[in-house]
């Protein structure tokens, strides 16, 4: 069906080793996730933790794609939207005084949920290139909606006036809390999805990836597979908008821009597909390439080009295939 | 209502200009081994997937178990018990042997709407994928990538992942298609065991094959019926000889 996405890449079976090694990464990761704000208590860390905080919410996004384009073999091109749903609901709901987290997550959940049924219904009754730019459409289409809220700011988005609370305390003020919050959020979206990738569903949702005739012949109907998973990963990245609004307090209509799409994918390819926490190392090379590219010249998405095209090229896997791991 | 199992009622279907199925009807009887030859193009696989559901008829009607099947999808007619193999081995390549057939049990065993839980694991679904891999002869394979199989192999997986889709009826596509002489002979042996157990419409190149194993015979020629009765009939009927042969009828 969907031939865009490199499904041989990866090595047919893992040894014991490699195995071993890619259920270590993980953890690995997540300790030194949880370890960072220790470390910064020597040092300047307000910075360093903002940085960090914003490599979680990426990678959540990212993540929550994985399920769809490395498990599903759904390329989408506008998962940016559910990102922008996401911060939108906490911006315009506390633009209106309504900062309490709950109603903004319920409402930011409820519009991505809305939105991933409506459009996901409607998209994969296409496939391979269509598919991709028909989810570019919607996502365009989000776009050019939150340019023309006026009332809400308009192309220069909106200042969030304070961050959410929860049970009326204002604890997501605080950067380390804040941090944790996103840590937990993540740590809990890559133990669900993997529990997810393996269950029943997710072993129905892989094998429609390899061959979706054959698993049709064996009674599966695709559609309501594919559809599932596109609302689940709707609802984790309107999620990750939640955080993002918070982490920045500011929303604008660039969240939801097909660039901001094409990041995700690139996020994605560069820390490797079908592995979950690939989607993290991509984020977290993603950010800090930027970061420290950003320092020497204004053009540092030029080089990004280059060096997608050499992973691509020569590091099946992406950085997570370097470590070893597999899809 | 009709005994019969399946039952297609002048199904028609054209690519274009070209009829390709020229309104065939013909029946399986519960028990039988129906098989349908004919020379190359002459319809066979356009047929078998449209009994399958993987296309649709232009015209006409397929009932199965008295219900009529028609509008029904590939994967709603699986469900009810009309499974098929491939005449080009379809399998999942990176999924384990084992994987391919548990798959197949799940897809009959309750809902696959669970999200939690490992499904590799589960031995109620693995039993059944075991045993059937092991009465094929497969069962120090089970835990190879599918892919990496020999041809004959993949071909015996396919069947063992048809079976435990828990068919009623099996619709089986050239299963001895590319096979050596000694992986036809397997897949041969099979059959017998197989049309023992379950009705099986069988699309096939090999006659010999086919001369063994039929309790009937269709012959499919530019997409229509040109002949139906039992091996020998067959076999004796000058309108086929003439259409493989190449002869002038007589």
């Amino acid at each position: 069906m969907n031939n865009l996405v490199d499904l041989d890449a990866a090595p047919a079976l893992a040894t014991p080793t490699r195995a071993r090694r890619t259920r270590i990464l993980p953890v690995i990761i997540f300790a030194a996730f949880a370890l960072v704000p220790l470390a910064l208590l020597l040092g300047p860390q307000s910075y360093v933790l903002a940085v960090v905080t914003r490599i979680m919410i990426l990678a959540l996004g990212a993540m929550s794609l994985d399920l769809l384009i490395g498990y599903g073999a759904m390329i989408s091109f506008g998962h940016a939207a559910f990102v922008g749903l996401g911060a939108y609901s906490v911006a315009i709901l506390a633009s209106h005084g309504i900062t309490d987290g709950f109603v903004q997550l319920a409402v930011a959940l409820a519009t991505s949920l809305i939105f991933a049924l409506f459009t996901g219904a409607i998209s994969l009754r296409t496939k391979g290139v269509y598919f991709i730019m028909i989810t570019l459409a919607f996502g365009q289409m989000l776009f050019f909606l939150t340019t023309s809220l006026a009332a809400y700011g308009g192309d220069d988005g909106l200042t969030l006036a304070a961050r959410s609370t929860f049970f009326s305390l204002k604890f997501m003020k605080n950067d380390l809390a804040m941090y944790y919050v996103t840590f937990g959020t993540l740590l809990g979206a890559y133990l669900l999805l993997r529990a997810i990738v393996a269950s029943r569903f997710g072993r129905v949702l892989r094998g429609i990836r390899e061959n979706p005739v054959r698993m049709e012949a064996i009674g599966f109907a695709p559609y309501r597979y594919q559809l599932t998973a596109y609302v689940i990963a709707g609802l984790i990245a309107g999620g990750s908008g939640f955080l993002l609004a918070n982490q920045t307090e500011f929303v604008s209509p660039a969240y939801t821009a097909w660039q901001r799409s094409g990041e995700l994918i690139f996020v994605l390819v560069l820390g490797g597909l079908g592995s979950l926490h690939g989607a993290i190392l991509g984020a977290a090379a993603f950010t800090l390439l930027a970061d420290i590219l950003s320092h020497y010249t204004e053009n540092w998405a030029m080089i990004f080009g280059p060096i997608l095209i050499l992973v691509v090229l020569f590091v099946r896997g992406g950085i997570n295939g370097l470590f070893g791991g597999k899809p | 209502m009709s005994t019969a199992l399946l039952q297609l009622q002048n199904l028609t279907k054209n690519y274009g200009a070209l009829r390709v199925t020229d309104d065939v009807s013909f029946t399986v009887e519960p028990g039988e081994l129906h098989a349908i030859i004919g020379p190359n193009g002459a319809g066979k696989t356009t047929l078998i997937h449209q009994i399958s559901g993987h296309a649709r008829p232009d015209s006409g009607q397929i009932l199965f178990d008295d219900h009529d099947i028609t509008d029904l999808s590939m994967a709603a007619r699986a469900q009810r018990g009309l499974v098929r193999s491939f005449q080009i081995t379809s399998i999942l390549p990176r999924f384990s042997a084992l994987e391919n057939v548990a798959l197949a049990a799940q897809a009959r065993a309750g809902s696959s709407f669970r999200f939690l839980g490992n499904a590799a694991e589960e031995p109620e679904l693995n039993d059944i994928a075991m045993g059937l891999l092991t009465r094929f002869g497969l069962g120090a394979r089970a835990h190879i990538p599918a892919g990496q199989m020999s041809h004959g192999e993949k071909r015996q997986l396919e069947i063992a992942i048809a079976l435990a889709a828990k068919p009623k009826l099996l619709l089986l596509d050239e299963p001895l298609a590319g096979t050596s002489r000694d992986e036809s002979q397997r897949l041969i042996n099979i059959l017998q065991e197989l049309r023992k157990e379950l009705p099986i419409i069988l699309i096939e190149h090999d006659m010999d094959a086919v001369f063994a194993l039929a309790d009937r015979v269709s012959v499919l020629v530019y997409g229509r019926i040109i002949a139906c009765g039992s091996p020998q009939n067959i076999r004796d009927n000058a309108e086929v000889r003439a259409a493989y042969l190449g002869e002038e009828a007589a």
